[in-house]
């Protein structure tokens, strides 16, 4: 795409995480939708769009996780960050595993999931870049009003699944490798039971759907509760077991990340657009947007980027250290590192 | 309709009108193009005898039935960045949803149209042949002695294309940009998502949008063929 089009990059600054204010008045609003007319147009002519404002090529591909697309939060923060980067949004809402493998084959720019380990995973081979912590909730075991596993209230997570496959109670699992899914795993790991018979259920279908699967069969699920809270009037689901939000056990934590695709593992991908989408969405605006989302009344994610404090961990894979066993200090090794790397042999 | 509007996802109409857009394009082109390449191949098979014929013919009947949701992980396989076509760019994009729409309707339109070319009679051809006609000219003369089982292949290849919802949702990525415009959403694949949402209104809504269109189709073709008794009972 055209390479003049860069140049806007500079007065940018995509890594800018303040500058939302300043860039909403320098962006033109109409450009992101310029190519937008007629549904039946093939999209892929994106060239028509104005040349104030844009970034790379002016599309930003994101896979999400169902959760952040279903409770309608993604549509109301897109509409702002295009208008104020003059980025078209394409959005995939897939599992938070769908998410990953997408962006593994260069498919997506930048990924917004919930599922830390997997998240360290992709980071770890390379793959993502630049990862930030966005916001969190929590997950909920939710189940039938009449509670025939008897859990409602239990404040372990372990307890209430170990209770459930006793009963052998009705279990909607997402089975879809998505973050819900893998959390949900790791609790009945935790429990030390391996889920089996036929009270057990893995749908393989978004949130939404496991959620109106399990309320429609009588089923409990884990839920995540942003999707729950945005669903309650199309479900009949209680909440038995509660996360850690209201007092209920830490396991149910539920915390989203950004990053970007690493644009040396593929050159085309819209880093600088990822990257602009990383500092709007951990920017004060998009995080007081985060904050006023409400869907049913309830605030549905809790923002979590901005802290006076140092946070680090959320830059690197959890365990990670810089003191890995050498005589040589990690300054002198990154160092020496950059020495190896950037200097030409016959310097 | 009124509530209806309230619940549609922002954009309201705008949103239904651009995925029916986006359905029609794709479904249209995918079928367009995979007559475009059936028809000859049709003549081709149907006229020429050569070893291996009932198997080919075997292959394309088969392929009626080949899985929607396996072309399209093919397809995205094949068209993902990280794929043998990766740089054209063409995941997640109509192209792509064309492509995998191409090679499921392709088998269905190849498998009726080739039955039909193969009904036409011997004497047709003959006759064409004796008036001096090259092979084009033959073709033709096939085709439109063949025009009714033609305008059915096309009708049934047209319908698996509209109603398939496994191998666009996958290379097509179900993308709808944030104000309302659909870019790769089509009528079923929107249905995958408010029956996700639990919004079972809207989606029947757009079920029986998609079933109208299906109808209306249909009800063109047989339209046009009635049109053709009428004019060869003149």
């Amino acid at each position: 795409m055209p390479m003049q089009r860069r140049r806007f990059l500079a007065s940018l600054g995509a890594v800018s995480v303040v500058g939302l204010a300043g860039c909403a008045g320098e962006g033109d609003p109409s450009g992101s939708t310029a190519t937008q007319s007629g549904g039946g147009a093939d999209g892929q002519s994106g060239g028509a769009q104005t040349d104030s404002g844009q970034i790379g090529d002016g599309e930003l591909v994101l896979a999400t996780t169902t959760s952040t697309y279903d409770t309608g939060l993604l549509g109301a923060l897109h509409p702002v960050f295009e208008e104020s980067y003059g980025v078209t949004m394409k959005t995939i809402p897939k599992g938070t595993g769908a998410s990953l493998r997408t962006a593994r084959d260069g498919d997506a720019d930048v990924i917004l999931v919930h599922a830390r380990n997997a998240e360290d995973k992709f980071m770890q081979d390379g793959f993502g870049v630049n990862r930030r912590d966005v916001m969190f909730n929590d997950f909920v075991i939710v189940g039938p009003d009449g509670d025939p596993a008897g859990i409602n209230g239990m404040d372990s997570a372990t307890d209430a699944f170990t209770t459930i496959a006793e009963r052998e109670s009705t279990f909607v699992s997402r089975g879809d490798d998505s973050g819900t899914n893998k959390k949900e795993l790791l609790v009945w790991d935790e429990a030390g039971t391996d889920p089996s018979g036929e009270w057990y259920r893995a749908v393989g279908k978004g949130m939404g759907d496991t959620l109106v699967q399990a309320s429609q069969t009588g089923a409990y699920t884990l839920a995540d509760r942003g999707t729950y809270l945005s669903m309650q009037n199309e479900i009949e689901l209680a909440i038995h077991v509660q996360g850690p939000l209201q007092g209920g056990p830490v396991i149910l934590k539920n915390p989203y990340g950004v990053m970007a695709v690493n644009p040396a593992k593929y050159d085309d991908v819209n880093y600088e657009a990822a990257m602009a989408y990383i500092g709007f969405l951990t920017s004060p605006t998009g995080q007081s947007m985060i904050a006023d989302y409400t869907a049913n009344g309830s605030q549905l994610f809790f923002p979590n980027a901005i802290a006076e404090e140092p946070n680090f961990g959320q830059y690197v894979p959890q365990g990670y250290t810089a003191q890995q066993a050498s005589s040589l200090s990690p300054r002198d090794r990154e160092y020496l590192y950059w020495v190896d790397k950037q200097v030409p042999a016959e310097y | 309709m009124i509530p209806l509007q309230a619940q549609l996802p922002d954009g309201g109409w705008t949103y239904v009108v651009s995925i029916v857009a986006v359905s029609l394009y794709v479904s249209l082109t995918a079928v367009g193009l995979s007559t475009l390449f059936s028809l000859p191949v049709a003549l081709g098979i149907g006229f020429t005898d050569f070893r291996g014929k009932r198997l080919v013919t075997a292959v394309v009947n088969t392929g009626m039935g080949f899985p929607s949701v396996v072309v399209g992980l093919l397809v995205l396989i094949l068209l993902s960045n990280s794929g043998p076509l990766g740089s054209l760019d063409l995941a997640f994009t109509p192209r792509a949803m064309i492509l995998s729409q191409f090679v499921l309707a392709t088998p269905v339109l190849l498998s009726v149209s080739l039955s039909a070319v193969e009904g036409v009679d011997q004497s047709v051809r003959d006759a064409a042949y004796a008036m001096g006609g090259t092979r084009v000219d033959v073709g033709l003369a096939v085709i439109k002695e063949a025009r009714f089982g033609i305008i059915t292949a096309i009708l049934a290849g047209f319908g698996r294309a509209i109603s398939e919802v496994g191998s666009i949702l996958i290379v097509g990525g179900n993308i709808v940009y944030s104000d309302g415009q659909s870019y790769t959403r089509t009528l079923t694949t929107a249905i995958t998502v408010e029956a996700r949402q639990g919004r079972y209104e809207v989606g029947l809504v757009l079920g029986v949008i998609l079933l109208a269109l299906v109808l209306a189709v249909n009800g063109l073709g047989s339209w046009l063929r009635n049109q053709d008794r009428g004019e060869r009972s003149v």
